[in-house]
């Protein structure tokens, strides 16, 4: 055994990050760490790798016990990390980057010469041939990628942790990066891989470990893992638990209200078609990364669309910016409250008023009353729990703070409402409450789109469910079709023709 | 006794406060300073002096309450004064009138404040970096304007609006204060002082609530810009003559003081336009107070400095927490206490804290 | 920077005018013709404006082909045009020093390339061996004649002074006021009763003027004001007009530099006397190149430049026009 973690525990105020997880890495393997947001994966790392102290359980390294405090010691250790946002210096030059803090003197000043020579030496065992007395930045994404890993092997040599390596590459990126991986591999370092990429999972990684809220769900060799079964870890089910609820699945018989053809961004998400019928819920599912986030924000215009147009009733609709969207009737509430939703400092009657008063311009200001009668009103009907509206919403709970996010868009009256993981967050009395909300919403004849991870819940208020993956909408079901199963099949699918047909 | 003040007053009592200390200050180095008269039609003594040299800093800090609110802030205020002043100088020199060179003076520190907008909300660079551009260029367009010298003019129309009066009031206070009053009935009578205080806070939040993030950003920009150009006027108006080099020399600095001063956080957000004039008149006090008490001139800024550290310390939320836990009667502390378990337990947290850190 | 391209347009004119002089009209003075190099600071202010153009104008009328060099405000161009100077072997040197160090080696090369150094209206930090002299104003010297000038002025009568002094701590500030108190030392009838900094500006002399006369009684108890340059003096003459009282007569105003808006105020009778900080400083530098040339005559380390006294005596109009026409 190179690495293992016995038994780690990590107490956050307030919640559990890990609880009692076994991690064992062999030499010589390409391991997975995988898990959704949340999960517990870079908690794990960072005990790992002594940025945070573990609250308890056990290190060994080389089956000897060990106690890093920093980063710095694990790396003396032998364990260095890479990060998705190349933790290097870009101004210096590459070779200064490769023996930051250990540059060859010769009395006592620093040999350029000695450096870029020994720069030159490291590099082409990675077969990289460039000039290492460049500026680091003036290389692409890939090439800096491959001069951390290799400043980290060089400093550390036993373990190599990456930290979504591949996020911000192109395939033949990725490709040059996975050759590197395996001759570090063949070498015998210990690599843990982390990635929300599955199928890069299956092309590089020898073994897997799988987290979900904090806890270990399983630990196996790829080669005894399906697709399937890996889709099923990561979202916490396994389709013996499968339950079928009877549910009145009568399609919408309601007009199309929206349609949405050959919509998409290039880089963002794939072109698609989507029709949304007026009282109905459309539920969107597919792992962190697939194009969720992105589609909500392209049809809402936060994210430009450059193909496709979007149609009302036939008429098209121009959808060029958030406040465009806004005129159009559409609403979105974010995925991330904090940093998208809230405007933490104002009050929870300003938050409430926000979109209407944007909408209609700040000449024709909203008079104090009723913004008070509007703010009240709300606060009534969707139970939000203030003393009164002019508390800062920055100090409710986040199920109350999600709550005044829905009363800004209930207050412009919109016909087409975008959630992003509603429900993410939230206690458990204002999860039910929030579900109650969509389901009312959408008799009183409002269209909905949902965005969530919590298959079941989308399950139980969807007419139609949408399944992402690779940034792509890769499979639609309707009717009895919209099972758990289903959701997680079409996401672990292969897909290669799937990809094709959508 | 504070629950019962206006909140709008009360939000600013602490800059009253210390604009009274300091008056208070001001009549012990000098015992005449409250004395006003009648001469020549006007009124005339220290009070009206500091209401009337503390227009260019008022003038400045109201554009700058409105910039820092959106999270920004503008150096250029004190070169666009220059402009705007030697604008106006050569408009008269070169025989237009009064109005005709007002109205120029203006657009250009509109048009100033729209670069700085630009290149803040459409290029997407730090405040603090492109309104530096125009502080360091602004001085070389005005001496361009003025050729170097300074362009004296002998309009009387625009020398009244500097040293004039109206109703037995010096114009440039007239002028801060309508400009101050019009600008607090604007954004406070309209939506736009909290879609500025929303955009502060949370740019992205409230641009995707639909609301039209860098139009306001470039907005305030434009009305720091005019600000600054009516401030240039007045100075240049004053000595009957703009000074490229000089006029508005570090005000920019003076007027992020009188913001800071009236109590409006450079963080952004949530904004007093009140307390940033307040403010203003706060720091004309003590330079005022400063030439009246015949000191000699090598102590004036070490007196000033002093004086500004002494508010700054007071109004820090460390001493406000203590002067407020000594100032409340044990009985009354619970008035305010929040049915909300969250925030109230954070507010302990954070007392408990800083209560641990006084001693 | 239309300025910049405006002077050197004129620089070309003027150039090709000496050019012309020098080799067809006056064959005779080409003999003694010299070839002189002047690095100028730049052209920050009304007087330095003026001291380019009475420098032309000299050099025009003594028959010298100068060769001008804008520094705008860095040495480092200095140095260039020094050195440019030194390649193109001119016959003298005149240096307006933008700061006072730094300047050793490109005045080292000066010397064994035998060319001499005049330095204008600002000292060095350097042996004086390095150049042949400097010629500047005595800025003690002229705070003393302002002084001199109001003891005689009020005869005996006593008189409080107020003092608008320049930006604290610069030298001109300093020796200003020394000189002031220095001129009405042996005067016990004049004292003065306050003196705060006006920052050298209109406005701040506006501002400190107006904190006087509250300060002393509405201005009453004050019978004269001392203001180390006439920028401060004519925003205290707004003031002090501004409080109903007669500047030039209830309070008497002297200043110093003699720019030409004080003397317009002179004219109005509302100042009374200014002391000249003369922008002709290349005049007495000709004048030693000139006599080296005849007879190899080596001048003081220090030429001291006049410090004029006007009042309203000199007609006022007439400088004012003159000095309008030198580029102030």
């Amino acid at each position: 055994m190179l690495l293992q973690g016995r038994n780690i525990t990590k107490n956050f105020p307030g919640a559990l990050a890990l609880d009692a997880v076994d991690f064992n890495l062999l030499p010589g393997e390409v391991h997975a760490l995988l898990g959704e947001n949340g999960a517990g994966k870079s908690t794990l790392v960072k005990c790992l790798t002594g940025a945070y102290r573990r609250d308890s359980g056990a290190i060994f390294l080389d089956n000897q016990p060990i106690n890093p405090r920093s980063t710095l010691e694990a790396q003396d250790l032998g364990i260095g990390t890479v990060y998705q946002e190349v933790n290097l210096l870009p101004n210096l030059t590459v070779a200064e980057n490769l023996f930051l803090g250990r540059q060859p003197r010769r009395l006592g000043l620093v040999s350029t010469r000695r450096m870029n020579a020994g720069a030159r030496e490291i590099l082409s065992g990675y077969g990289l041939k460039i000039d290492v007395s460049r500026e680091l930045s003036s290389y692409s994404i890939a090439i800096q990628q491959i001069i951390a890993i290799a400043r980290a092997v060089d400093l550390s040599g036993k373990v190599l942790i990456l930290d979504e390596p591949t996020a911000s590459l192109d395939a033949t990126e990725v490709q040059m990066l996975f050759s590197i991986i395996r001759r570090l591999r063949d070498d015998g370092l210990g690599i843990i891989f982390i990635s929300h990429f599955l199928d890069q999972v299956f092309e590089i990684c020898d073994a897997l470990t799988v987290l979900r809220n904090g806890r270990l769900v399983g630990t196996s060799k790829l080669a005894d893992t399906s697709r399937l079964k890996l889709v099923n870890m990561m979202l916490g089910r396994s389709l013996e638990e499968e339950i079928h609820k009877e549910k009145d699945r009568t399609a919408s018989v309601d007009p199309v209200q929206l349609q949405f053809k050959n919509f998409g961004r290039s880089g963002h998400i794939k072109a698609f078609d989507l029709d949304i019928r007026k009282r109905e819920i459309v539920g969107v599912a597919g792992l962190l990364g697939s194009g969720r986030t992105e589609t909500a924000e392209i049809l809402f215009g936060a994210i430009g669309h450059d193909s496709g147009e979007a149609l009302a009733e036939g008429k098209p609709l121009r959808l060029t910016s958030p406040r465009a969207a806004v005129a159009q009737g559409f609403a979105f509430c974010p995925e991330d409250r904090k940093r998208d939703g809230i405007v933490a400092d104002l009050s929870v009657r300003e938050n409430i008023i926000l979109a209407l008063q944007g909408q209609r311009g700040w000449l024709r200001a909203l008079s104090k009353s009723e913004q008070t009668a509007i703010a009240d009103g709300y606060i009534a009907s969707l139970d939000i729990r203030t003393p009164d509206c002019e508390k800062p919403v920055g100090q409710l709970s986040g199920g109350n703070q999600q709550k005044v996010i829905l009363a800004r868009w209930l207050a412009t009256n919109p016909r087409f409402l975008i959630l992003d993981e509603p429900t993410r967050g939230i206690d458990v009395g204002a999860h039910a409450e929030i579900i109650r909300f969509i389901e009312a919403l959408c008799d009183e004849g409002m269209s909905l789109l949902v965005i969530s991870s919590e298959l079941e819940e989308l399950v139980d208020y969807s007419q139609r469910v949408i399944v992402l993956r690779d940034r792509a909408h890769v499979a639609e079901l309707t009717g009895d079709a919209i099972t758990t199963t289903n959701i997680i099949r079409a996401i672990a699918s292969d897909g290669h023709e799937d990809k094709v047909s959508a | 006794m504070m629950n019962r003040l206006h909140p709008a007053l009360r939000r600013i009592l602490p800059q009253l406060i210390t604009l009274v200390v300091v008056l208070g200050c001001n009549v012990l180095v000098f015992p005449d300073f409250f004395k006003i008269e009648m001469s020549n039609g006007r009124l005339y003594g220290s009070i009206i002096d500091i209401l009337n040299r503390g227009a260019p800093v008022a003038l400045l800090a109201i554009g700058m309450t409105l910039v820092i609110a959106t999270k920004g802030i503008d150096l250029s205020v004190g070169a666009v004064m220059a402009i705007c002043g030697a604008v106006a100088a050569a408009a008269v020199a070169g025989g237009s009138d009064v109005a005709t060179a007002v109205v120029l003076a203006l657009c250009a520190g509109i048009v100033c404040g729209l670069w700085n907008g630009f290149l803040v909300a459409v290029l997407n660079i730090q405040p603090i970096v492109a309104t530096l551009i125009l502080m360091v260029a602004g001085r070389g367009v005005a001496q361009l304007i003025t050729e170097g010298v300074i362009l004296t003019f002998t309009n009387e129309g625009l020398i009244f609006l500097g040293s004039g009066s109206l109703m037995a009031l010096p114009m440039p206070f007239l002028i801060w204060l309508g400009f101050g009053v019009m600008t607090a009935i604007v954004v406070r009578k309209t939506a736009l002082g909290l879609l500025i205080e929303a955009v502060g806070i949370n740019l992205r939040a409230s641009t995707l609530s639909g609301v039209r993030g860098n139009v306001l950003i470039v907005a305030v920009y434009a009305i720091s810009g005019l600000c600054a150009a009516t401030a240039g006027i007045i100075v240049a108006a004053d000595i009957k003559g703009a000074d490229a080099n000089n006029a508005g020399l570090w005000l920019e600095l003076d007027a992020i003081l009188a913001v800071v001063i009236g109590g409006t956080s450079l963080l952004g957000g949530r904004f007093t336009l009140a307390g940033s004039l307040i403010g203003a008149m706060i720091i004309q006090s003590i330079n005022t107070g400063i030439l009246l008490s015949g000191f000699p001139p090598e102590f004036n800024l070490i007196i000033k400095a002093f004086i500004i550290l002494v508010i700054l310390i007071i109004q820090s939320p460390i001493v406000q927490s203590v002067l407020f836990a000594m100032r409340m009667p044990p009985d009354l502390s619970n008035d305010d206490a929040e049915p909300v378990e969250g925030g109230s337990a954070r507010d302990r947290d954070a007392s408990a804290q800083k209560e641990g850190m006084a001693p | 920077m239309i300025s910049i391209l405006e002077e050197n347009m004129f620089l070309k004119l003027t150039l090709a005018g000496a050019a012309l002089l020098a080799s067809v009209a006056l064959p005779a003075t080409a003999v003694n013709a010299q070839t002189i190099g002047f690095s100028q600071i730049g052209s920050e202010s009304g007087w330095r404006a003026a001291e380019t153009t009475l420098t032309r104008q000299q050099a025009k009328d003594r028959g010298i082909d100068l060769k001008f060099a804008d520094a705008q405000q860095k040495q480092e161009n200095q140095i260039k045009a020094l050195r440019s100077f030194i390649a193109q072997g001119v016959d003298a040197i005149l240096l307006a020093p933008v700061v006072a160090t730094g300047w050793d080696q490109v005045l080292e090369e000066a010397k064994e390339a035998e060319i001499p150094v005049i330095l204008l209206d600002r000292t060095v930090d350097a042996p004086d061996s390095l150049y042949m002299t400097a010629v500047t104003s005595d800025l003690v010297h002229e705070g003393r004649v302002a002084g001199e000038w109001l003891a005689a002025e009020v005869a005996g009568k006593d008189c409080k002074i107020v003092e608008l002094q320049g930006t604290t701590g610069s030298s001109p500030a300093i020796d200003r006021k020394n000189g002031f108190e220095q001129g009405i030392a042996d005067h016990s009838n004049l004292s003065i009763i306050r003196s705060q900094t006006g920052d050298f500006t209109r406005t701040k002399g506006k501002e400190v003027m107006e904190s006087f006369l509250k300060a002393e009684n509405g201005g009453k108890d004050i019978c004269a004001l001392y203001a180390h340059n006439d920028d401060m003096a004519v925003g205290a003459i707004q003031a002090i007009k501004e409080a109903g009282l007669k500047p030039g007569s209830d309070i008497l105003v002297v200043s110093i530099d003699a720019v030409p808006d004080i003397f317009l105020a002179m004219a109005a009778g509302e100042a009374n006397a200014t002391v000249e900080l003369t922008p002709n400083m290349a005049g007495p530098a000709f004048d030693v190149l000139e006599a080296f040339a005849k007879d190899g005559t080596l001048p003081p380390k220090w030429i001291q430049t006049e410090s004029r006294l006007y009042t309203a005596a000199d007609d006022p109009m007439a400088v004012y026009e003159l000095k309008k026409s030198l580029g102030y």
